[in-house]
């Protein structure tokens, strides 16, 4: 790629609660800001939600100090449930970057957004523990938008998981990777207008 | 001397600013806190309370914040760097012991982590609106010191300030954090206990029987012993002479008062903090604090592309107040800008302090989000017209 990365991404993470959408705004900030020398903002909605609602996180990240550390339309806005697709889909930038989970989420994402889906429930469900859905998704994302060295991302995943689990997050976070590798590998990013639609 | 290793989590971490003053207080060697959990503060007691049995301290729940205040003004006595963590409501029920600690001169620190109110407010969202309550939310006449940080880094950082300046000067320190930085994550970095300066207890080495709990010999603050060490003390919220017992009389209540006053107001200039760039020359410095200082520096570069001349001041000590800064400064800007999510707190000391020779301009937030750093802009490239 000859663009230069913007020196501001804002990213928006929604899922249900329970999900660990706030754990993977957290493991994605950490890689930003500790492992790969960016500055990273998290923002946690934070209101009356609770297991099964809907739940929100956002981030900044920049290159340098994040001033402003609310988001307007996100660059990229992953998704893991359709009510947060309704509440946040319309936010997504004309050109943003769209990730989901394709089981729960119908999107209908605009000409000029990128979108790409990843069956992360049913992978995180073959490993054994769909509570790793999350982790399969941010492995996902970090293939996708490579906002930082996938390798990075991987080391805050295993900074960031309880202890005597990072095997199975480390498997799950892989295994996302491979979804993207055999969905869209060969540049099929750069190439394909809206990969997947719904 | 050193932080004590025991408390201080050494590494790069990537923590919310409730998380991080936690730390920052263990890492200071604050070892008792008695709250009562609340929105959005109550991560800063949750962190604590999970680390603290590690490290030989002691956390406890109370009924409700008078009691909580009540706990950290009497553990100051047994030399325990105490604190205690409210958000605006509690505040409000811990003023009452916030005078008696300030009476007694029991050194300890108060978390605010301010959401919007009045009352009930807001709960999960961001204010700034308790600055005057911090100052004097507390009957009766006296100064303390109060801080606001910007940053989980800074949430860190000052509450080891915080407990450094209550041990100093004896007085209760209001950490004024806001529920933006407070819930907000980045890269906190915490160094090696051995590069952490803390100050310790000023105890008294004067043997029992010769020392007086509120002897000050011309020195601005009196020195302290510990409950069970074996000295007979006495401390009270009246008004009360050098051995601390209570004297109704309109001559100590001078010398005694006064000098809970003075030790501050005469030492200003050792405990006032800020921060300042690009002062020199400016036509208009803008004065912010907490997170409105970050999105004010935003702010600020919109307004330097449309070629004013913008200087700013971040407060990081709000109280006491940099007067004298601000009265030099006055005479060579047009104008002061002051945005605060509050409908005009801060901006009265700058008007005060200005003393009518450049304007105070307010850029109120009511509460619930910060500013948009467009707003500020604006302010700054109209009051430098």
């Amino acid at each position: 790629m000859t663009e230069k990365r913007p020196t501001r991404t804002e990213i928006r993470i929604t899922g249900f609660g329970g999900q660990g959408v706030v754990l993977s705004g957290h493991i994605i900030g950490r890689a930003c800001a500790v492992n790969a020398g960016m500055h990273a903002t998290m923002i946690q909605s934070f209101g009356p939600e609770a297991r099964g609602s809907a739940c929100s996180t956002t981030l900044a990240v920049s290159d340098t100090e994040v001033l402003y550390p609310y988001i307007g339309r996100p660059d990229v806005f992953v998704v893991m449930s359709s009510e947060g697709w309704e509440k946040f889909g319309n936010e997504l930038k004309d050109d943003g970057t769209l990730v989901y989970e394709r089981d729960l989420v119908k999107v209908q994402p605009k000409p000029g957004q990128q979108a790409f889906g990843v069956s992360s429930t049913r992978i995180a469900e073959e490993l054994g523990r769909p509570i790793v859905q999350n982790i399969v998704m941010l492995g996902f994302f970090a293939a996708v938008t490579r906002i930082v060295p996938v390798e990075r991302m991987r080391e805050a995943v295993r900074e960031s998981v309880p202890k005597g689990t990072e095997e199975l997050n480390l498997k799950a976070f892989d295994a996302g990777v491979a979804a993207f590798d055999e969905s869209y590998a060969g540049g099929a990013k750069a190439a394909a207008p809206a990969p997947v639609g719904s | 001397m050193k932080a004590d290793p025991a408390g201080v989590l050494t590494g790069v971490h990537y923590l919310d600013g409730d998380y991080a003053c936690g730390e920052g207080a263990m890492a200071a060697g604050c070892r008792f806190v008695a709250g009562y959990p609340i929105t959005p503060s109550t991560e800063v007691v949750e962190r604590i309370s999970r680390r603290f049995p590690m490290m030989g301290g002691t956390f406890i729940q109370m009924e409700d914040e008078l009691a909580s205040m009540a706990a950290v003004a009497g553990a100051a006595w047994t030399g325990t760097k105490c604190m205690t963590v409210t958000s605006g409501p509690g505040f409000s029920l811990m003023m009452e012991n916030i005078g008696l600690a300030t009476m007694m001169e029991a050194p300890c620190v108060v978390v605010n982590v301010q959401r919007g109110g009045p009352s009930t407010g807001l709960p999960t969202m961001v204010g700034q609106a308790d600055m005057m309550q911090a100052r004097w939310g507390s009957h009766g006449d006296y100064e303390l010191i109060a801080l606001s940080p910007q940053s989980p880094q800074e949430a860190f950082d000052l509450t080891i300030e915080a407990f450094n300046l209550a041990e100093t000067w004896r007085v209760p320190v209001m950490f004024m954090m806001d529920e933006c930085v407070g819930h907000m994550t980045e890269k906190v970095v915490i160094p090696p206990a051995d590069q952490i300066e803390i100050v310790p207890r000023k105890l008294t080495s004067k043997p029992p029987g010769e020392y007086k709990p509120y002897e000050v010999n011309g020195r601005p603050v009196p020195e302290m012993v510990r409950a069970g060490d074996g000295y007979r003390f006495h401390t009270t919220g009246l008004t009360h002479d050098e051995r601390g017992y209570p004297v109704m009389s309109v001559e100590c209540q001078e010398v005694s008062v006064r000098r809970l006053i003075d030790k501050i107001r005469l030492n200003a200039d050792q405990i006032v903090r800020y921060e300042e760039e690009d002062v020199d020359g400016a036509e208009v410095v803008v004065v912010a604090y907490g997170i409105t200082a970050r999105v004010t520096r935003a702010g600020i570069d919109l307004a330097r592309a449309q070629g004013v001349k913008v200087g700013f001041l971040r407060l990081v000590v709000v109280w006491p107040f940099p007067e004298r800064r601000i009265r030099e400064l006055a005479g060579k800007v047009k104008a002061f800008v002051v945005p605060e999510i509050n409908y005009g707190q801060m901006v009265l000391e700058v008007e005060r302090c200005a003393g009518g020779k450049a304007p105070a301009v307010l850029v109120p937030h009511g509460g619930g989000g910060v500013h948009d750093p467009r707003a500020i802009c604006q302010a700054i490239v109209e009051a430098a017209r």
